[in-house]
Order: structure tokens, then C-alpha cells, then sequence
């Protein structure tokens, strides 16, 4: 038809149609949001919310981790020694304990050299004191060769070394550093729980945000289909504003969770300190703030698109 | 170019709106469709439309049989229909400019192509100096006017009008009346659905008459079997 081909030709090609389209309508949803910018935000803010809370728990977790990461593989097993044990025989029981397939390094801790750091450091000075003799044994410390396929290697180990006539007790200080890993994967597991309920909310907070955009826009969707309009093209800007909530949500959980992190970042220096330790917290890392906003984005395309799913179809010009 | 072959529609409940119409409207061709409310007529342009769909019978639009038109072939169909509507369906949230081109814009025309498409447009109703003003500051005829540079502006092979001067005075019926005809002039098939047997007499177009869902009245040649 000779109408229909004139306009072909006034046409852009498909590829730059599409394109257009596309840009005028990320655009276009943009300004939609601007024009409401009271419940923009408060949806926004609810998503960012949403993914913060995990988004910090993660954080804590993970500094958790990092503290304790080293102590793994510095099992180390303290030996007390037998009250009467000399420090010569101490020294002898050293030397051949050096000699064993399974240990790494042994050190003595000198009773006497012990008991005076005791005093400068607790202040209980007047007190030991007043004691008399000194109350504490010689200590040897043994740092035992880890292999991770034998773990009943050093278990062995502790058995021997308790069975020697001169050694009080031999202890792994292991079962803690155990204890704290169980508890740090029940964190990191109910973490992941609250994101997993978290995501669903903002699922449908988008979802139920879009739902009423649509019902808002009803005149509009049906004259649109009209006149042509094909669902992709209907669909489209409620895809975009799921995805532009997706992103600002995402954005603003980043500046939540750094904001958060800084205002305990104080307190947590100040405890380091105390352990003269000069531990730092460390915040979100770039890649994974760009995974949050990468999910919160995927969550507010998939609620947007759930709702276009459910509810567009509904509106058909009458 | 629309070519009804005993067309049935009846719509769930039992109410049976068409019975049997045949008609044919050659391309190019201007006609009106009377008849008094509940007659038919909305339900005959909504099959063209493609809002219903017949329940018998065959439709057939520009040589496609719209009684297998999948769903997703709809929007494309429309883009070559322009439909007026007696209640103007103008976005009140935008302005003219921006309610005229939204043929345009879901065509994917470039934005300097619109600009002067929608320009044309809106000179030709008579409303070019009203293209920044919102719809509502219009009156009752400026937005029939408006309603009608949209269904125009990207230039379709069939208008469709139902009731266009439902709410006007006679002289602007007279006036929207003439412009149908002057787009008919330049080669637009024209159908348009009204009461006002008065106005539609002094226009002299050909005049379909639907009664209770039945033709009773055809000054077009009967559709040919086959």
C-alpha cells in the first residue's frame, strides 16, 4: 500500500527504532519517578533498608571470620609441667621433644621469667607477693605440624605427651577456636535466612509499586493499545521503573551500610586498641557493593516483572 | 478494504449484537454507519479494531481475515487504523503535542521526525498554536480535535470514528464532519458510526444502517461470496 510505504521510508531502521525506544523510555520512567518524589523515595528507601540489614550482617560476619582465620592453623598445645620439674629438666625435656615426627617447634616459658611479666602486667604485684614461692609450672608451648588429612595426628600427640611423668598437662587450644567456627557458620546460615525473606520483601515491594503504578496509568495502557501499541512496548516502562528502583535501592543500601559501618567503625578501633591490636573493620569491597546492586537490581526487575505478568493483561481497551 | 461476510457477534450472556451483516467498503471510500444506540454500531467497529472478535463469520481488513489474527499481530493491525473516540480517550497527564504523537513515538520515529509530523497534524485540525496546552484547557471540539490530529498523525489507510460529534453543537459537528471529508479526499478510507441522520444527509456519503444488529439499510455494493 502506497501510504503504508511512505511511512516505512520516514521510518528509522528497526535496530534504531528499538533503540530509541528503549532510551526514551529508560528516560521517561526516570521522570516519572522525579514527578513523585515522595514515594519514590520511601520505596527506594525501603528496598535500601531491606538489603542493608543482611548487607551489614555480612559485613560483621565477615570481619568475624577474618579475625579468626589465622587461629585455625595455629593450633598450638600448651604443656604445663609438674610443679617440681627444674628448669634444666625442662630444658632435657625440650630438647627430645624437638626430636618428634609431629612437632614443629617447642618453647619454654620460664616460670621465673613468667611470674615477673605476671606482676607488671596484672598489678596483682603485692599480692603474688605475698604468696611466698612462685605458684606457677614451667610451660612449654608446642606449635605441632598441621595436616589437615590427619586430624587425630595431634590428637595422639596430646595422649603421649599426658602420659609423661613430667608433664602436669598437655592441652590443644583448639576447642574454642572449634566452637567459634560453629557459631560463625550459624550466623553466616541465618544471614543468609533473613537476605533470603529480605529479597522476597523487596520482590514485593516492587511488585505491589508497580501494581498500582499500573492501575494509576489504566487510561493511558488501554489508549496506547489502541493504537498500536504492542505489549512489549506497554510492558516497557514498568520494567524500567522496577529497574531504576532496583538501582537506587541498591545505591542507597551501599550508602547505608557504609554509613552504618562508620558509626560503629569508632568503637570497634577503640576495642581494638584494648587488645593492642591493631585490627580495622573492613566495609562492603567495590565488587561486592556491585553484587548488591546487581541483585537489588535483578529483584526489581523480576517485581516489576511479575507485576506486568499479573496485571497488564487485565487491561484490555473496552 | 473492509469486507464483512455474515458477520455474527454475540457476546457471552446471549446477547446477540450483530446478525448476519455483509458489507464491503472499497478503499478509498467514505461511508456512515447509522443506526439508534444499541443497534450495533459500536460492536461493528470494535470487531475492525479488533477489540471483539466475531464469533461467526468473516472479517477481512486490507486483505487480512481478522477472524485468525493472533494476539500479538493485533498492535500492528491497529498502527494502520486511526480510531476517534466520542469521549476524545486523551491523556489529561501531557500535553497536546505530547498526546498527538504517541502514535509516532510507538512507531519509533526519530524525534525530529515526530516534531513535524505532529506539527502537520495539528495544523491541519486548526489547533497548531494550542500544541504546549494541557487537553483539559481545552473545549468540548478542540479536543475532538486533538482526539482526531492523534488518529491521524501517522498517516493510517483506515479512520474510524464512533459518534465523533456526540457531544458538539451542530456547526462543530458540521466542521468535524468536513474534516473526515477532507482526509477522505486525499485517499483515506473513512467509516464513520453516527446518529445525527440530519447532518449525515447534508454530507451525502454513502450510509449503512444497522437495526437491532441486522443491515437494514445499504447504499454500498453487497459483499461477494468468496
Amino acid at each position: 500500500m502506497a501510504r503504508a510505504d511512505s511511512n516505512q521510508i520516514a521510518k528509522s531502521s528497526p535496530f534504531k527504532a528499538w533503540a530509541t525506544n528503549h532510551l526514551r523510555t529508560l528516560i521517561a520512567s526516570l521522570g516519572n519517578m522525579t514527578r513523585q518524589p515522595a514515594s519514590s523515595f520511601m520505596t527506594i528507601a525501603v528496598i535500601a533498608i531491606a538489603l542493608a540489614l543482611p548487607a551489614g550482617l555480612f559485613v560483621l560476619l565477615n570481619n568475624a571470620s577474618n579475625i579468626s582465620i589465622g587461629w585455625d592453623n595455629s593450633a598450638q598445645i600448651s604443656v604445663f609441667l609438674k610443679a617440681d620439674v627444674t628448669e634444666r629438666q625442662a630444658d632435657n625435656l625440650m630438647a627430645k621433644l624437638r626430636l618428634y615426627d609431629e612437632i614443629d617447634q617447642v618453647s619454654l616459658i620460664n616460670k621465673d621469667q613468667a611470674l615477673k611479666e605476671f606482676k607488671k602486667i596484672s598489678g596483682f604485684g603485692n599480692a603474688i607477693e605475698a604468696l611466698g614461692g612462685n605458684p606457677l609450672p614451667h610451660v612449654l608451648t608446642i606449635q605441632p605440624v598441621v595436616d589437615a588429612n590427619r586430624p587425630d595426628k595431634i590428637r595422639h600427640l596430646i595422649k603421649q605427651l599426658n602420659q609423661h611423668k613430667q608433664i602436669e598437662l598437655a592441652q590443644l587450644d583448639l576447642q574454642w577456636v572449634k566452637r567459634l567456627f560453629a557459631m560463625l557458620e550459624i550466623a553466616q546460615r541465618s544471614i543468609w535466612v533473613i537476605a533470603s525473606l529480605l529479597g522476597i520483601a523487596v520482590l514485593l515491594v516492587v511488585g505491589n509499586t508497580i501494581r498500582l503504578d499500573i492501575q494509576n496509568h489504566r487510561e493511558e495502557i488501554e489508549v496506547t493499545k489502541l493504537i498500536g501499541g504492542t505489549d512489549a512496548f506497554i510492558r516497557r516502562p514498568f520494567l524500567y521503573m522496577g529497574l531504576w528502583y532496583g538501582i537506587g535501592g541498591g545505591v542507597f543500601a551501599w550508602f547505608l551500610t557504609m554509613l552504618s559501618i562508620s558509626l560503629i567503625d569508632n568503637a570497634v578501633e577503640h576495642l581494638a586498641s584494648l587488645y593492642n591490636s591493631g585490627f580495622q573493620l573492613r566495609g562492603l569491597s567495590f565488587s561486592e557493593a556491585m553484587s548488591m546492586i546487581g541483585l537489588s537490581c535483578f529483584l526489581g526487575l523480576s517485581g516489576s516483572w511479575i507485576a506486568v505478568g499479573r496485571h497488564l493483561s487485565e487491561i484490555e481497551p473496552s | 478494504m473492509i469486507r464483512f461476510d455474515n458477520v455474527c457477534k454475540r457476546y457471552p450472556g446471549g446477547h446477540e449484537a450483530l446478525n448476519n451483516v455483509s458489507f464491503h467498503l472499497p478503499r478509498g471510500e467514505m461511508a456512515y454507519l447509522t443506526g439508534h444506540s444499541g443497534a450495533g454500531k459500536s460492536t461493528l467497529l470494535k470487531l475492525i479494531a479488533l477489540i471483539e472478535r466475531p464469533s461467526r463469520g468473516n472479517l477481512v481488513l486490507d486483505g487480512v481475515n481478522l477472524s485468525n489474527v493472533s494476539n500479538s499481530k493485533v498492535p500492528y493491525i491497529r498502527r494502520n487504523i486511526g480510531i476517534i473516540f466520542q469521549n476524545h480517550h486523551l491523556l489529561y497527564d501531557r500535553t497536546v503535542f505530547d498526546n498527538v504523537a504517541l502514535p509516532l513515538i510507538i512507531a519509533g520515529y526519530q524525534h525530529k521526525e515526530i516534531g513535524k509530523r505532529v506539527r502537520a497534524s495539528l495544523d491541519q485540525v486548526g489547533l497548531l498554536n494550542k500544541e504546549k496546552s494541557a487537553p483539559i484547557t481545552l473545549s468540548g471540539g478542540e479536543q475532538q480535535r486533538v482526539g482526531i490530529a492523534r488518529a491521524i498523525v501517522h498517516k493510517p489507510g483506515l479512520l474510524l470514528a464512533d459518534e465523533p460529534t456526540g457531544n458538539l453543537d451542530p456547526e462543530l459537528s458540521k466542521e468535524i464532519m468536513e474534516l473526515f471529508a477532507r482526509f477522505n479526499d486525499v485517499g483515506v478510507t473513512v467509516l464513520i458510526a453516527s446518529h445525527d441522520l440530519d447532518l449525515i444527509k447534508q454530507m451525502g456519503s454513502p450510509v449503512i444502517s444497522l437495526s437491532q444488529g441486522q443491515l437494514s439499510h445499504n447504499d454500498l455494493e453487497a459483499a461477494t461470496h468468496g
